[in-house]
Protein backbone atom coordinates (compact mmCIF):
# COMPACT_ATOMS: atom_id res chain seq x y z
CA UNK A 1 0.00 0.00 0.00
CA UNK A 2 1.16 3.70 -0.89
CA UNK A 3 2.32 5.32 1.90
CA UNK A 4 3.47 8.76 2.98
CA UNK A 5 6.69 10.11 4.62
CA UNK A 6 5.70 9.97 7.96
CA UNK A 7 4.00 6.08 7.32
CA UNK A 8 7.13 5.34 5.72
CA UNK A 9 9.23 6.19 8.79
CA UNK A 10 7.54 4.71 10.86
CA UNK A 11 7.01 1.34 9.15
CA UNK A 12 10.74 0.80 9.15
CA UNK A 13 11.40 1.56 12.62
CA UNK A 14 8.42 -0.88 13.81
CA UNK A 15 10.27 -3.58 11.33
CA UNK A 16 7.52 -3.61 9.22
CA UNK A 17 6.86 -3.41 5.37
CA UNK A 18 3.81 -1.56 5.27
CA UNK A 19 1.72 0.30 7.90
CA UNK A 20 -1.56 1.37 7.63
CA UNK A 21 -3.69 4.98 9.36
CA UNK A 22 -5.23 3.70 12.59
CA UNK A 23 -2.72 1.10 12.70
CA UNK A 24 -0.74 0.24 16.58
CA UNK A 25 2.76 -0.13 16.38
CA UNK A 26 5.73 -0.49 18.41
CA UNK A 27 8.37 1.37 16.88
CA UNK A 28 12.21 2.01 17.69
CA UNK A 29 13.84 4.82 18.31
CA UNK A 30 16.72 6.80 17.21
CA UNK A 31 16.63 9.58 20.22
CA UNK A 32 14.24 9.73 23.50
CA UNK A 33 14.66 13.58 24.65
CA UNK A 34 13.86 15.60 28.17
CA UNK A 35 14.12 18.41 29.50
CA UNK A 36 14.36 19.96 33.07
CA UNK A 37 10.58 19.88 33.91
CA UNK A 38 9.67 16.86 32.22
CA UNK A 39 12.62 14.52 33.21
CA UNK A 40 12.29 15.27 36.74
CA UNK A 41 8.74 13.41 36.03
CA UNK A 42 10.41 10.88 34.01
CA UNK A 43 13.15 9.54 36.01
CA UNK A 44 11.80 8.04 39.22
CA UNK A 45 8.98 6.69 36.40
CA UNK A 46 12.01 5.25 35.14
CA UNK A 47 13.28 3.81 38.38
CA UNK A 48 9.95 1.73 38.88
CA UNK A 49 10.38 0.01 35.50
CA UNK A 50 13.09 -1.58 37.31
CA UNK A 51 15.51 -0.68 34.08
CA UNK A 52 19.05 -0.35 35.52
CA UNK A 53 20.47 1.56 32.30
CA UNK A 54 19.27 3.32 30.03
CA UNK A 55 18.79 1.32 26.07
CA UNK A 56 21.50 3.26 24.56
CA UNK A 57 23.29 5.97 26.43
CA UNK A 58 24.16 7.72 22.86
CA UNK A 59 20.54 7.49 22.24
CA UNK A 60 18.76 9.76 25.14
CA UNK A 61 19.33 13.42 25.07
CA UNK A 62 18.38 15.42 28.65
CA UNK A 63 18.74 19.47 28.26
CA UNK A 64 17.85 21.14 31.11
CA UNK A 65 16.30 24.46 29.07
CA UNK A 66 13.14 25.26 30.87
CA UNK A 67 13.78 27.28 34.48
CA UNK A 68 17.50 27.54 33.69
CA UNK A 69 19.53 29.18 34.80
CA UNK A 70 17.77 27.76 37.70
CA UNK A 71 14.67 30.09 38.19
CA UNK A 72 14.38 28.80 42.12
CA UNK A 73 15.27 26.76 44.89
CA UNK A 74 12.74 23.82 43.63
CA UNK A 75 13.88 24.48 39.85
CA UNK A 76 17.00 23.62 40.81
CA UNK A 77 16.49 20.56 42.44
CA UNK A 78 14.73 19.38 39.77
CA UNK A 79 18.29 19.77 38.00
CA UNK A 80 20.23 18.22 40.11
CA UNK A 81 17.66 15.40 40.17
CA UNK A 82 18.32 15.40 36.10
CA UNK A 83 22.33 15.45 36.15
CA UNK A 84 22.66 12.93 38.56
CA UNK A 85 20.47 10.48 36.97
CA UNK A 86 22.42 11.35 33.55
CA UNK A 87 25.69 11.02 35.25
CA UNK A 88 24.44 7.88 37.06
CA UNK A 89 23.47 6.74 33.39
CA UNK A 90 26.44 8.36 31.24
CA UNK A 91 24.11 10.10 28.87
CA UNK A 92 25.82 11.59 26.41
CA UNK A 93 23.88 14.03 25.20
CA UNK A 94 23.56 16.03 28.40
CA UNK A 95 23.67 19.71 28.17
CA UNK A 96 23.81 22.22 30.85
CA UNK A 97 23.83 25.74 31.46
CA UNK A 98 26.68 26.86 29.73
CA UNK A 99 26.70 24.40 26.92
CA UNK A 100 22.90 24.20 26.81
CA UNK A 101 20.41 25.71 24.46
CA UNK A 102 16.87 25.24 23.98
CA UNK A 103 16.50 22.14 23.27
CA UNK A 104 14.81 21.89 19.77
CA UNK A 105 17.45 24.34 18.47
CA UNK A 106 20.21 22.45 20.09
CA UNK A 107 19.80 18.81 18.88
CA UNK A 108 19.61 19.20 14.95
CA UNK A 109 22.36 22.04 15.26
CA UNK A 110 24.59 18.70 17.66
CA UNK A 111 23.81 16.53 14.54
CA UNK A 112 21.44 14.45 16.87
CA UNK A 113 18.72 14.05 14.56
CA UNK A 114 19.13 13.37 11.10
CA UNK A 115 16.85 12.58 8.19
CA UNK A 116 14.56 9.63 8.55
CA UNK A 117 15.25 8.98 12.30
CA UNK A 118 12.46 8.52 15.19
CA UNK A 119 12.09 10.37 17.67
CA UNK A 120 10.24 11.09 20.94
CA UNK A 121 10.69 14.17 23.12
CA UNK A 122 8.52 14.65 26.68
CA UNK A 123 8.53 18.39 25.19
CA UNK A 124 5.43 19.23 23.06
CA UNK A 125 7.48 21.29 20.03
CA UNK A 126 9.73 17.77 19.62
CA UNK A 127 7.69 17.95 16.23
CA UNK A 128 10.24 20.83 15.24
CA UNK A 129 12.75 18.21 13.96
CA UNK A 130 10.19 17.39 10.49
CA UNK A 131 12.39 19.98 9.13
CA UNK A 132 15.01 17.43 8.54
CA UNK A 133 12.89 14.61 7.00
CA UNK A 134 12.20 13.08 10.72
CA UNK A 135 9.65 11.58 12.73
CA UNK A 136 9.50 13.23 15.79
CA UNK A 137 6.78 13.49 18.16
CA UNK A 138 6.24 14.98 21.50
CA UNK A 139 4.96 12.52 24.71
CA UNK A 140 4.80 13.03 28.09
CA UNK A 141 7.06 12.10 30.40
CA UNK A 142 6.16 8.41 31.39
CA UNK A 143 6.51 7.53 27.29
CA UNK A 144 10.02 8.99 27.79
CA UNK A 145 10.63 6.87 31.23
CA UNK A 146 9.31 3.91 28.97
CA UNK A 147 11.37 5.51 26.16
CA UNK A 148 14.72 5.36 27.79
CA UNK A 149 14.59 1.87 29.96
CA UNK A 150 13.63 0.19 26.59
CA UNK A 151 13.97 1.91 23.02
CA UNK A 152 10.77 1.85 21.78
CA UNK A 153 7.19 3.70 22.13
CA UNK A 154 4.08 2.82 20.72
CA UNK A 155 2.23 4.68 18.20
CA UNK A 156 -1.20 4.88 16.41
CA UNK A 157 0.04 5.36 12.72
CA UNK A 158 -1.17 8.71 11.44
CA UNK A 159 -3.42 9.73 8.63
CA UNK A 160 -2.08 13.00 6.88
CA UNK A 161 -2.30 16.14 5.44
CA UNK A 162 -0.49 17.52 2.55
CA UNK A 163 0.41 20.98 2.03
CA UNK A 164 1.88 21.99 -1.41
CA UNK A 165 3.93 25.09 -1.49
CA UNK A 166 4.43 26.95 -4.38
CA UNK A 167 6.11 30.06 -5.23
CA UNK A 168 8.64 32.13 -3.09
CA UNK A 169 8.20 34.56 0.15
CA UNK A 170 8.21 37.91 -0.16
CA UNK A 171 10.57 39.93 1.87
CA UNK A 172 9.98 40.65 5.52
CA UNK A 173 7.65 37.69 5.66
CA UNK A 174 8.65 34.15 7.16
CA UNK A 175 8.21 31.09 7.83
CA UNK A 176 6.20 31.67 11.02
CA UNK A 177 4.25 33.55 8.62
CA UNK A 178 2.94 30.69 6.80
CA UNK A 179 2.71 28.51 9.85
CA UNK A 180 0.30 31.10 11.50
CA UNK A 181 -1.10 31.42 7.76
CA UNK A 182 -1.98 27.26 8.06
CA UNK A 183 -3.01 27.67 11.67
CA UNK A 184 -5.71 30.19 11.13
CA UNK A 185 -6.84 28.32 8.00
CA UNK A 186 -7.27 24.98 9.87
CA UNK A 187 -7.70 25.77 13.65
CA UNK A 188 -5.81 24.56 16.30
CA UNK A 189 -7.48 20.89 16.44
CA UNK A 190 -7.24 21.28 12.19
CA UNK A 191 -4.95 18.55 12.09
CA UNK A 192 -5.53 16.49 15.74
CA UNK A 193 -3.92 13.58 15.65
CA UNK A 194 -2.66 13.80 11.66
CA UNK A 195 0.58 14.53 10.11
CA UNK A 196 1.15 17.81 8.42
CA UNK A 197 3.37 16.90 5.27
CA UNK A 198 4.71 19.81 3.33
CA UNK A 199 5.90 19.46 -0.28
CA UNK A 200 6.10 21.32 -3.42
CA UNK A 201 8.68 23.56 -5.52
CA UNK A 202 7.84 25.85 -3.02
CA UNK A 203 10.61 24.24 -0.44
CA UNK A 204 13.24 24.94 -1.92
CA UNK A 205 12.86 28.57 -1.26
CA UNK A 206 12.02 27.90 2.35
CA UNK A 207 15.77 28.42 4.71
CA UNK A 208 15.94 25.76 7.04
CA UNK A 209 15.29 28.13 9.57
CA UNK A 210 12.01 28.97 8.21
CA UNK A 211 11.89 24.91 8.11
CA UNK A 212 12.14 24.79 11.63
CA UNK A 213 9.83 26.80 12.71
CA UNK A 214 7.15 25.53 10.31
CA UNK A 215 7.19 22.03 11.74
CA UNK A 216 7.84 23.37 15.15
CA UNK A 217 4.47 24.65 15.33
CA UNK A 218 2.74 21.54 13.85
CA UNK A 219 1.66 20.97 17.55
CA UNK A 220 -0.15 24.49 17.41
CA UNK A 221 -3.01 22.87 14.75
CA UNK A 222 -3.04 19.39 17.33
CA UNK A 223 -0.36 17.64 14.72
CA UNK A 224 1.38 14.38 15.68
CA UNK A 225 4.44 15.52 13.45
CA UNK A 226 5.06 17.88 10.62
CA UNK A 227 7.59 17.21 7.82
CA UNK A 228 9.32 18.42 5.43
CA UNK A 229 11.22 16.12 2.54
CA UNK A 230 14.96 15.25 2.86
CA UNK A 231 16.08 17.62 0.31
CA UNK A 232 19.58 19.28 -1.08
CA UNK A 233 19.53 21.60 1.77
CA UNK A 234 18.05 19.40 4.69
CA UNK A 235 20.85 16.91 3.85
CA UNK A 236 23.45 19.13 3.21
CA UNK A 237 22.65 20.82 6.92
CA UNK A 238 22.72 17.30 8.09
CA UNK A 239 25.64 16.46 6.80
CA UNK A 240 27.32 19.90 7.91
CA UNK A 241 26.00 19.05 11.61
CA UNK A 242 26.12 14.77 12.21
CA UNK A 243 28.52 12.52 10.93
CA UNK A 244 25.49 9.52 11.23
CA UNK A 245 24.52 8.14 8.16
CA UNK A 246 20.78 9.26 7.00
CA UNK A 247 18.25 7.67 5.57
CA UNK A 248 15.99 9.29 3.26
CA UNK A 249 11.72 8.44 2.82
CA UNK A 250 9.75 10.17 0.03
CA UNK A 251 6.00 9.59 -0.03
CA UNK A 252 4.80 7.65 -3.00
CA UNK A 253 3.21 9.58 -5.61
CA UNK A 254 -0.24 7.60 -4.40
CA UNK A 255 0.00 8.16 -1.02
CA UNK A 256 -3.20 9.11 0.70
CA UNK A 257 -4.25 12.23 2.31
CA UNK A 258 -7.16 12.85 4.09
CA UNK A 259 -6.92 17.05 2.90
CA UNK A 260 -4.63 18.65 0.81
CA UNK A 261 -3.95 22.65 0.61
CA UNK A 262 -2.08 24.76 -1.67
CA UNK A 263 -0.35 27.92 -0.71
CA UNK A 264 1.24 30.07 -3.33
CA UNK A 265 4.21 31.90 -0.96
CA UNK A 266 4.18 34.72 -3.41
CA UNK A 267 0.74 35.87 -1.99
CA UNK A 268 1.64 35.56 1.84
CA UNK A 269 1.91 38.55 4.12
CA UNK A 270 3.13 38.81 7.60
CA UNK A 271 0.35 37.72 9.75
CA UNK A 272 -0.06 38.09 14.10
CA UNK A 273 -2.07 35.46 16.10
CA UNK A 274 -4.45 37.38 18.62
CA UNK A 275 -5.09 36.17 22.37
CA UNK A 276 -5.94 33.67 23.18
CA UNK A 277 -5.69 31.13 20.90
CA UNK A 278 -3.18 30.47 18.17
CA UNK A 279 -5.72 30.22 15.37
CA UNK A 280 -7.23 33.80 15.83
CA UNK A 281 -4.78 34.40 13.00
CA UNK A 282 -4.98 38.64 11.37
CA UNK A 283 -3.41 40.02 8.54
CA UNK A 284 -2.36 44.08 9.07
CA UNK A 285 -5.37 44.87 6.87
CA UNK A 286 -7.59 43.45 10.04
CA UNK A 287 -4.89 45.24 12.83
CA UNK A 288 -5.67 48.36 14.12
CA UNK A 289 -2.58 50.72 13.40
CA UNK A 290 -2.33 51.47 17.60
CA UNK A 291 -2.28 48.75 19.25
CA UNK A 292 0.32 49.60 21.73
CA UNK A 293 2.17 46.74 23.39
CA UNK A 294 4.24 46.88 26.69
CA UNK A 295 6.60 43.83 26.27
CA UNK A 296 8.56 42.20 22.70
CA UNK A 297 10.09 38.78 23.09
CA UNK A 298 12.39 37.77 20.78
CA UNK A 299 13.63 34.24 20.96
CA UNK A 300 12.45 30.30 21.64
CA UNK A 301 12.47 26.56 19.92
CA UNK A 302 10.47 28.62 17.66
CA UNK A 303 11.94 31.87 16.43
CA UNK A 304 15.51 32.01 18.14
CA UNK A 305 17.60 30.72 15.90
CA UNK A 306 20.41 33.17 13.53
CA UNK A 307 18.01 33.78 11.04
CA UNK A 308 15.57 34.72 13.52
CA UNK A 309 17.99 37.08 14.92
CA UNK A 310 19.10 38.42 11.55
CA UNK A 311 15.35 39.23 10.94
CA UNK A 312 15.92 40.90 14.02
CA UNK A 313 18.63 42.58 14.02
CA UNK A 314 18.07 44.38 10.46
CA UNK A 315 15.11 46.14 11.45
CA UNK A 316 16.67 47.21 15.01
CA UNK A 317 20.33 48.34 13.56
CA UNK A 318 19.86 51.90 13.91
CA UNK A 319 17.49 52.49 15.80
CA UNK A 320 16.18 52.42 19.23
CA UNK A 321 13.66 50.22 20.93
CA UNK A 322 10.27 52.29 21.77
CA UNK A 323 10.57 54.00 25.71
CA UNK A 324 7.47 52.42 26.61
CA UNK A 325 8.22 49.05 25.44
CA UNK A 326 10.50 46.46 27.25
CA UNK A 327 12.62 44.66 24.56
CA UNK A 328 13.67 40.88 25.49
CA UNK A 329 15.82 38.66 23.12
CA UNK A 330 17.07 35.69 23.50
CA UNK A 331 19.02 33.39 21.33
CA UNK A 332 18.26 29.59 21.12
CA UNK A 333 22.16 27.79 22.01
CA UNK A 334 25.44 29.14 22.85
CA UNK A 335 26.52 28.93 19.22
CA UNK A 336 23.63 30.99 18.02
CA UNK A 337 24.64 33.38 20.85
CA UNK A 338 28.04 33.19 19.62
CA UNK A 339 27.12 34.42 16.03
CA UNK A 340 25.16 37.18 17.43
CA UNK A 341 28.30 38.65 19.01
CA UNK A 342 30.65 37.65 15.99
CA UNK A 343 27.87 38.96 13.19
CA UNK A 344 27.50 42.58 15.36
CA UNK A 345 23.86 41.49 16.26
CA UNK A 346 24.32 41.54 19.90
CA UNK A 347 25.71 45.04 20.20
CA UNK A 348 22.55 45.95 17.38
CA UNK A 349 20.85 44.53 20.38
CA UNK A 350 21.99 46.07 23.28
CA UNK A 351 22.60 49.75 21.13
CA UNK A 352 19.27 49.33 20.88
CA UNK A 353 17.91 49.28 24.39
CA UNK A 354 16.79 45.39 24.37
CA UNK A 355 17.71 43.02 27.21
CA UNK A 356 19.82 40.42 25.48
CA UNK A 357 19.59 36.92 26.93
CA UNK A 358 21.47 33.35 27.53
CA UNK A 359 19.25 31.03 26.22
CA UNK A 360 16.26 29.70 27.94
CA UNK A 361 12.73 28.88 27.38
CA UNK A 362 12.04 31.08 30.05
CA UNK A 363 10.06 33.72 28.80
CA UNK A 364 7.99 31.73 25.96
CA UNK A 365 6.08 29.64 28.99
CA UNK A 366 6.28 32.27 31.71
CA UNK A 367 8.64 30.08 33.87
CA UNK A 368 10.97 33.08 34.17
CA UNK A 369 12.07 36.55 32.65
CA UNK A 370 9.65 38.67 30.81
CA UNK A 371 6.84 37.51 33.39
CA UNK A 372 3.46 40.42 32.53
CA UNK A 373 1.65 42.43 35.01
CA UNK A 374 -2.43 42.49 34.55
CA UNK A 375 -3.75 43.81 31.62
CA UNK A 376 -0.21 43.74 30.25
CA UNK A 377 0.72 42.72 26.32
CA UNK A 378 3.53 41.21 25.25
CA UNK A 379 4.08 40.36 21.02
CA UNK A 380 5.62 37.93 21.26
CA UNK A 381 8.00 34.88 18.48
CA UNK A 382 6.82 31.92 20.69
CA UNK A 383 4.06 29.44 20.10
CA UNK A 384 1.80 29.73 22.61
CA UNK A 385 -0.73 32.85 23.53
CA UNK A 386 -3.29 30.92 25.53
CA UNK A 387 -4.20 32.43 28.65
CA UNK A 388 -1.95 33.16 31.66
CA UNK A 389 0.85 31.72 29.72
CA UNK A 390 3.44 34.53 30.27
CA UNK A 391 2.25 36.06 33.54
CA UNK A 392 -1.29 37.32 34.90
CA UNK A 393 -4.72 35.39 33.38
CA UNK A 394 -5.42 39.08 32.07
CA UNK A 395 -2.17 39.41 30.16
CA UNK A 396 -2.27 39.14 27.00
CA UNK A 397 0.07 37.66 23.99
CA UNK A 398 -0.03 38.65 20.14
CA UNK A 399 2.47 35.87 18.50
CA UNK A 400 4.46 37.28 15.23
CA UNK A 401 7.58 36.74 13.26
CA UNK A 402 11.03 37.82 14.28
CA UNK A 403 10.44 40.80 12.02
CA UNK A 404 6.93 41.83 13.64
CA UNK A 405 8.10 42.01 16.61
CA UNK A 406 11.29 43.97 16.16
CA UNK A 407 9.32 46.56 14.33
CA UNK A 408 6.67 46.51 16.97
CA UNK A 409 9.61 46.81 19.74
CA UNK A 410 10.56 50.40 17.55
CA UNK A 411 6.98 51.88 17.43
CA UNK A 412 5.16 50.48 20.50
CA UNK A 413 2.46 49.47 18.55
CA UNK A 414 2.01 46.25 16.86
CA UNK A 415 3.72 47.03 13.43
CA UNK A 416 4.18 46.17 9.81
CA UNK A 417 7.23 45.04 9.33
CA UNK A 418 7.60 46.72 5.56
CA UNK A 419 5.99 49.63 6.51
CA UNK A 420 8.95 50.66 8.87
CA UNK B 1 -15.01 -0.57 36.59
CA UNK B 2 -17.04 2.19 37.10
CA UNK B 3 -17.16 5.71 38.37
CA UNK B 4 -19.78 8.30 39.57
CA UNK B 5 -19.48 11.92 40.64
CA UNK B 6 -20.52 15.55 39.73
CA UNK B 7 -19.42 17.31 36.93
CA UNK B 8 -17.12 20.48 36.43
CA UNK B 9 -17.74 21.79 32.74
CA UNK B 10 -15.29 23.37 30.70
CA UNK B 11 -15.13 24.37 26.75
CA UNK B 12 -13.43 24.08 23.74
CA UNK B 13 -9.18 23.85 23.73
CA UNK B 14 -9.28 23.69 27.27
CA UNK B 15 -4.66 24.29 27.32
CA UNK B 16 -2.35 22.49 29.62
CA UNK B 17 -1.21 26.14 30.57
CA UNK B 18 -4.73 26.59 32.65
CA UNK B 19 -4.76 23.27 33.59
CA UNK B 20 -1.95 23.11 35.67
CA UNK B 21 0.43 27.20 35.22
CA UNK B 22 4.53 26.88 34.50
CA UNK B 23 4.94 28.94 37.75
CA UNK B 24 3.96 25.02 39.25
CA UNK B 25 6.05 22.86 37.25
CA UNK B 26 8.89 23.69 40.08
CA UNK B 27 7.68 20.49 41.79
CA UNK B 28 6.64 17.01 40.31
CA UNK B 29 4.64 15.86 42.98
CA UNK B 30 0.83 14.98 41.98
CA UNK B 31 -0.63 15.56 45.48
CA UNK B 32 1.32 19.36 45.08
CA UNK B 33 0.55 19.94 41.48
CA UNK B 34 -3.02 18.84 42.46
CA UNK B 35 -3.42 21.94 44.93
CA UNK B 36 -3.56 24.03 41.40
CA UNK B 37 -5.43 21.86 38.97
CA UNK B 38 -7.20 23.71 36.94
CA UNK B 39 -5.96 27.52 38.68
CA UNK B 40 -6.37 29.49 35.92
CA UNK B 41 -9.41 28.77 33.84
CA UNK B 42 -11.65 27.53 37.25
CA UNK B 43 -9.44 29.35 40.90
CA UNK B 44 -12.24 27.32 43.06
CA UNK B 45 -12.08 23.90 41.30
CA UNK B 46 -9.05 22.84 43.66
CA UNK B 47 -11.24 23.52 46.56
CA UNK B 48 -14.53 21.76 45.14
CA UNK B 49 -13.79 18.82 43.59
CA UNK B 50 -14.41 15.76 45.97
CA UNK B 51 -13.07 12.20 45.36
CA UNK B 52 -14.96 10.82 42.02
CA UNK B 53 -16.00 14.11 40.63
CA UNK B 54 -15.89 14.02 36.43
CA UNK B 55 -14.67 16.76 34.36
CA UNK B 56 -16.52 17.42 30.80
CA UNK B 57 -15.33 19.31 27.99
CA UNK B 58 -15.70 20.24 24.80
CA UNK B 59 -13.26 19.57 21.74
CA UNK B 60 -9.03 19.60 22.31
CA UNK B 61 -9.26 18.81 25.84
CA UNK B 62 -5.67 19.21 26.97
CA UNK B 63 -4.37 20.81 23.78
CA UNK B 64 -0.73 22.55 24.39
CA UNK B 65 2.40 21.71 26.27
CA UNK B 66 3.26 18.00 26.64
CA UNK B 67 3.32 18.30 30.49
CA UNK B 68 2.15 15.10 32.10
CA UNK B 69 1.68 17.30 34.99
CA UNK B 70 -1.54 17.96 33.22
CA UNK B 71 -3.34 14.61 33.68
CA UNK B 72 -1.11 13.89 36.87
CA UNK B 73 -2.82 16.81 38.46
CA UNK B 74 -6.56 16.25 37.83
CA UNK B 75 -6.00 12.62 38.82
CA UNK B 76 -4.57 13.37 42.15
CA UNK B 77 -7.18 15.94 42.72
CA UNK B 78 -9.49 13.13 42.68
CA UNK B 79 -11.17 12.99 39.24
CA UNK B 80 -12.25 9.94 38.55
CA UNK B 81 -13.01 10.88 34.48
CA UNK B 82 -12.52 12.91 31.79
CA UNK B 83 -15.23 12.97 29.20
CA UNK B 84 -14.83 15.37 26.23
CA UNK B 85 -15.62 15.83 22.71
CA UNK B 86 -11.75 15.31 21.25
CA UNK B 87 -8.46 15.33 23.23
CA UNK B 88 -5.34 16.46 22.14
CA UNK B 89 -3.14 13.83 21.50
CA UNK B 90 -0.61 14.19 23.82
CA UNK B 91 -2.68 14.81 27.02
CA UNK B 92 -4.63 11.50 25.23
CA UNK B 93 -1.54 9.13 25.37
CA UNK B 94 -0.68 10.79 28.90
CA UNK B 95 -3.76 9.93 30.23
CA UNK B 96 -3.62 6.50 29.04
CA UNK B 97 -0.14 5.94 30.05
CA UNK B 98 -0.64 7.24 33.69
CA UNK B 99 -4.27 5.15 34.22
CA UNK B 100 -6.48 8.68 34.03
CA UNK B 101 -9.73 7.77 32.65
CA UNK B 102 -10.86 9.27 29.55
CA UNK B 103 -13.59 8.91 27.19
CA UNK B 104 -14.17 10.89 23.99
CA UNK B 105 -18.10 11.48 23.50
CA UNK B 106 -19.42 14.69 21.32
CA UNK B 107 -22.97 14.16 22.56
CA UNK B 108 -22.40 13.83 26.13
CA UNK B 109 -19.80 16.86 25.97
CA UNK B 110 -22.54 19.02 24.44
CA UNK B 111 -25.50 17.92 26.59
CA UNK B 112 -23.99 17.27 29.96
CA UNK B 113 -24.22 20.53 32.57
CA UNK B 114 -22.31 21.55 35.40
CA UNK B 115 -23.48 20.07 38.47
CA UNK B 116 -25.36 16.78 36.94
CA UNK B 117 -24.24 13.81 38.67
CA UNK B 118 -22.59 11.11 35.96
CA UNK B 119 -22.20 7.29 36.33
CA UNK B 120 -19.23 5.80 33.84
CA UNK B 121 -19.07 2.00 32.97
CA UNK B 122 -15.42 2.17 31.72
CA UNK B 123 -15.90 -1.88 30.11
CA UNK B 124 -19.05 -0.85 28.29
CA UNK B 125 -18.41 3.29 27.03
CA UNK B 126 -22.18 3.57 28.26
CA UNK B 127 -21.99 7.35 30.33
CA UNK B 128 -25.61 8.04 32.41
CA UNK B 129 -26.17 11.26 33.27
CA UNK B 130 -28.15 10.38 36.56
CA UNK B 131 -29.52 13.62 36.93
CA UNK B 132 -31.17 14.09 33.35
CA UNK B 133 -31.55 9.91 32.96
CA UNK B 134 -30.28 10.09 29.44
CA UNK B 135 -27.81 8.03 28.56
CA UNK B 136 -24.92 7.82 25.78
CA UNK B 137 -22.09 5.51 24.22
CA UNK B 138 -18.75 6.88 24.70
CA UNK B 139 -15.96 5.33 22.01
CA UNK B 140 -14.31 2.01 23.08
CA UNK B 141 -10.27 1.41 23.70
CA UNK B 142 -8.75 -0.71 21.04
CA UNK B 143 -7.37 -3.88 23.17
CA UNK B 144 -3.44 -3.01 22.82
CA UNK B 145 -4.44 0.29 25.04
CA UNK B 146 -6.54 -1.93 27.11
CA UNK B 147 -4.04 -4.24 27.97
CA UNK B 148 -2.24 -1.11 29.32
CA UNK B 149 -4.95 0.09 31.43
CA UNK B 150 -5.63 -3.64 32.64
CA UNK B 151 -1.52 -3.52 33.56
CA UNK B 152 -2.21 0.04 35.80
CA UNK B 153 -0.66 2.65 33.48
CA UNK B 154 2.49 2.23 30.95
CA UNK B 155 5.27 1.73 33.33
CA UNK B 156 3.77 -1.27 35.55
CA UNK B 157 3.17 -3.52 31.87
CA UNK B 158 7.00 -2.08 30.81
CA UNK B 159 7.86 -3.16 34.40
CA UNK B 160 6.38 -6.75 33.90
CA UNK B 161 8.02 -7.05 30.54
CA UNK B 162 11.32 -6.12 31.46
CA UNK B 163 11.03 -8.57 34.60
CA UNK B 164 9.57 -11.27 32.09
CA UNK B 165 12.94 -11.16 29.72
Amino acid sequence: MAMTMTQKILAAHAGLDSVVPGQLIQANLDCVLGNDITSAVAIPEFRKTGAKAVFDREKVAIVLDHFTPNKDIKAAEQCKTCRTFAREMGVKHFYDVGAMGIEHALLPEKGIVVPGDCVIGADSHTCTYGALGAFSTGIGSTDMAVGMATGQCWFKVPEALRFTLTGKLPPLVSGKDVILHIIGMIGVDGALYKSMEFVGDGVASLTMDDRFTICNMAIEAGAKNGIFPADEAAQAYAKEHSTRPFQVYAADPDAEYVAEYTIDLSTLSPVVAFPHLPENTRTFDEIPKDLKIDQVIIGSCTNGRLGDMAAAAAILKGRKIHPDVRCIIFPATQQIYLDCVRLGYAEIFVSAGAAFSTPTCGPCLGGHIGIMAAGEKTISTTNRNFVGRMGDVTSEIYLASPATAAASAVTGCITDPRTL
Amino acid sequence: MNAKGKVFKYGDNVDTDVIIPARYLNDPRGEVLAQYCMIDIDPEFAKKVQKGDIIVANKNFGCGSSREHAPLSIKCAGVSCVIAASFARIFYRNSINIGLPILECPEAAAEIQAGDTVSVDFDSGVITDETTGKTYQAQGFPPFIQEIMAADGLVAQTRAKLEGK
